[in-house]
């Protein structure tokens, strides 16, 4: 049905094949575009591989004498980058385990059970979503001061300045995006394969666990891919809920790595692109995934 | 097929009352658990200090003495801000120019490349995956970036046009009449990519029989897109909208990294920032200004939440 109208549509436009100068014009802006998209990134490669002595001598722009990876080297080892890294994967992991579970419980319970609360709960974790992060920054600043945790958790002995309030912030602020995702995928899956459960005897716990999980793992893992990449890219919550510097994320800890390399715009390079390489990973092995993801938030179809 | 849907959940909320009497103990202490855990978690760190930061603003506190030391202050906060403080007016009309740039520029530009791309032409595919990156990256790391171009010493602008070398320099950045123009671009750039992934979907989503019709009737390509795709694809319009304005209400890392906000700089997301901790800071002051960006993004929210949640109403 769709093939055949995709294919009356191509015959039956006559500019589509008429048009090769229309459609090079197309192109020329087309590449034009992709120039100027990743010109920013080329002239950050540009600079994080030519030497500092270099660029102080010729200035910028120049043609590269030497051309190498040692700005990369020197920016990973001089600022310890892989325990900082190390720090966005503890914060992350566990962050993205816990939001998918949360997210599924309560869009499992949206999409197959019809109570008076389903709309209010997901305009509950929606708009808690949607919230500037600064509206609750002060107060929750003050309650993370407050809120106790043991000491084998937190060497702080409170939320402040411990990976789990920074999991826990993570959790509170996406699991509504994700319900919100989640129950719209979940409406789709009928309702008889979960009714077929319960007559059989399954109760709530083993519906959700062992049918709809299952069902739902596409939008679970674009999702998981999307989720890392909103938590890795976090920059405000850890910035002010965390003191300690050497127990911040990659992306909050450039904000101190930046003075360090101060004076050597090189390196300052070679670090911001080292901090981009996991998430630019992530998307260009799971582009489907990413992209999936974003698109199931906006459009419901 | 808006009806089917229709009955279909009238049809499963008659069957839902009957299966909530026959619901377990143990069902309903899961249904409880399930929603009643994430409920807990994202009301106590994001409603409850939401609520708190609107007390907050009406009330006196140094933060170092406990809740008893709060002082009921009535709007004096909102006045100073208003007119004694004298970075809020700045950083409000920074918002807005910050909103004005996407909504101009950076969400046009993310729907013309969307509308190109969705067209049949070799390479869409690679041109997409290009389009694509910059919303992978962290806005902080473009921050970043945006100093490889624009740093005085080191930056690109000021190695082309100027000579840092033998101390001529281009110092956008610390210049606050120009400093918000040099680093929007940046911020239009992520902003562009983010719309066209999102639109690009509604875009392939749309029926392609509605274009066929328009072509058939003559209409040229202009026509066919404003007449008939553009109305068409009013739901994703709307998420475009009020994506927009969340994102200028955000704004805040790409500027953060730079210069922490200041010389032209600042944002309603910085005052609050430095009004949390430090010797200038004035939780009053904070609590207030985030009531005035709470208030703002109340209704992009309200739009959304509405967006979404009329056509599974009707």
């Amino acid at each position: 049905m769709t093939r055949t109208t995709v294919e009356t549509v191509t015959a039956r436009r006559p500019n589509q094949r008429k048009a090769g100068l229309p459609r090079l014009a197309l192109h020329a802006f087309l590449i034009l575009v992709v120039l100027l998209w990743v010109s920013p990134i080329l002239w950050a490669i540009f600079t994080a591989m030519r030497p500092y002595a270099d660029t102080a001598t010729d200035g910028y722009v120049s043609w590269p004498k030497h051309f190498n990876f040692d700005n990369f080297k020197h920016a990973y080892t001089q600022s310890q980058m892989g325990h900082y890294f190390w720090n966005s994967i503890i914060v992350a992991v566990p962050s993205i385990f816990l939001i998918l579970l949360f997210s599924s419980a309560v869009a499992f319970i949206v999409s197959r059970f019809s109570y008076w609360f389903n709309v209010p709960l997901l305009i509950f974790f929606m708009a808690a979503n949607l919230l500037p992060q600064q509206v609750v920054l002060q107060p929750l600043y003050r309650l993370y001061l407050w809120l106790p945790l043991p000491y084998w958790v937190s060497d702080s002995g409170v939320f402040y300045d411990s990976y789990v309030g920074l999991i826990a912030i993570n959790v509170a602020f996406q699991t509504g995006f994700c319900t919100f995702v989640l129950a719209n995928y979940m409406k789709t899956i009928p309702k008889s394969l979960s009714e077929a459960a319960r007559v059989d005897g399954a109760g709530v716990v083993r519906q959700y666990f062992r049918i709809i999980l299952p069902l739902s793992l596409p939008a679970l893992a674009a999702l998981a891919t999307l989720e890392f990449t909103f938590i890795y890219n976090e920059f405000l919550w850890p910035l002010i809920l965390v003191s300690t510097g050497s127990k911040l994320p990659i992306t909050a800890a450039l904000n101190n790595l930046q003075g360090e390399f101060f004076t050597d715009n090189n390196l300052l390079a070679a670090g911001a692109l080292l901090t981009a390489i996991p998430t630019l990973l992530v998307f260009v092995v799971l582009q489907k995934h990413f992209v999936g993801g974003l698109t199931l938030g906006a459009t419901k179809e | 097929m808006a009806a089917d849907i229709a009955t279909s959940v009238r049809a499963d909320g008659v069957r839902k009352r009957k299966r909530a009497v026959r619901l377990s103990t143990r069902d309903r202490v899961a249904i409880g658990v399930m929603v009643g855990i994430p409920v807990f978690v994202t009301g106590a760190l994001i409603w409850f200090p939401t609520i708190s930061s609107i007390g907050l603003s009406f009330t006196n506190w140094d933060g170092i003495g406990g809740l008893g030391t709060i002082h009921w202050a009535g709007t004096t906060n909102y006045r100073q801000i208003a007119t004694i403080y004298p970075p809020f007016w700045p950083a409000f009309r920074h918002n807005l120019f910050w909103l004005g740039a996407l909504a101009f520029v950076g969400t046009p530009l993310g729907m013309l490349l969307a509308y190109q791309l969705d067209k049949r032409i070799r390479g869409s595919r690679l041109y997409q995956s290009i389009f694509y990156i910059p919303v992978v990256i962290a806005p902080a790391i473009i921050g970043l970036i945006a100093e490889l171009f624009l740093s005085p010493q080191a930056g690109l602008v000021s190695s082309l046009f100027a000579d840092p070398r033998h101390g001529h320099v281009i110092g956008w950045l610390g210049d606050p009449a120009v400093s918000l123009w040099v680093v929007l671009p940046f911020a239009c750039w992520r902003h562009a990519s983010y719309v066209m992934i999102l639109y690009l979907a509604g875009l392939k989503a749309l029926d392609p029989s509605l274009r066929e019709a328009a072509a058939i009737d003559g209409a040229s390509e202009g026509q066919a897109y404003f007449r008939v795709v553009l109305p068409a694809l009013k739901p994703i319009n709307i998420v475009l909208v009020v994506i927009t304005v969340i994102e200028a209400l955000r704004a805040f890392d790409i500027v953060y990294i730079i210069n922490r906000g200041r010389n032209g700089l600042e944002l309603l997301s910085v005052l609050i920032t430095d009004n949390i901790v430090g010797e200038a800071s004035r939780i009053g002051y904070g609590s207030a200004i985030a009531v005035v960006l709470l208030t703002i993004s109340i209704v992009p929210i309200v739009v959304f939440v509405w967006n979404s949640f009329q056509d599974s109403e009707a």
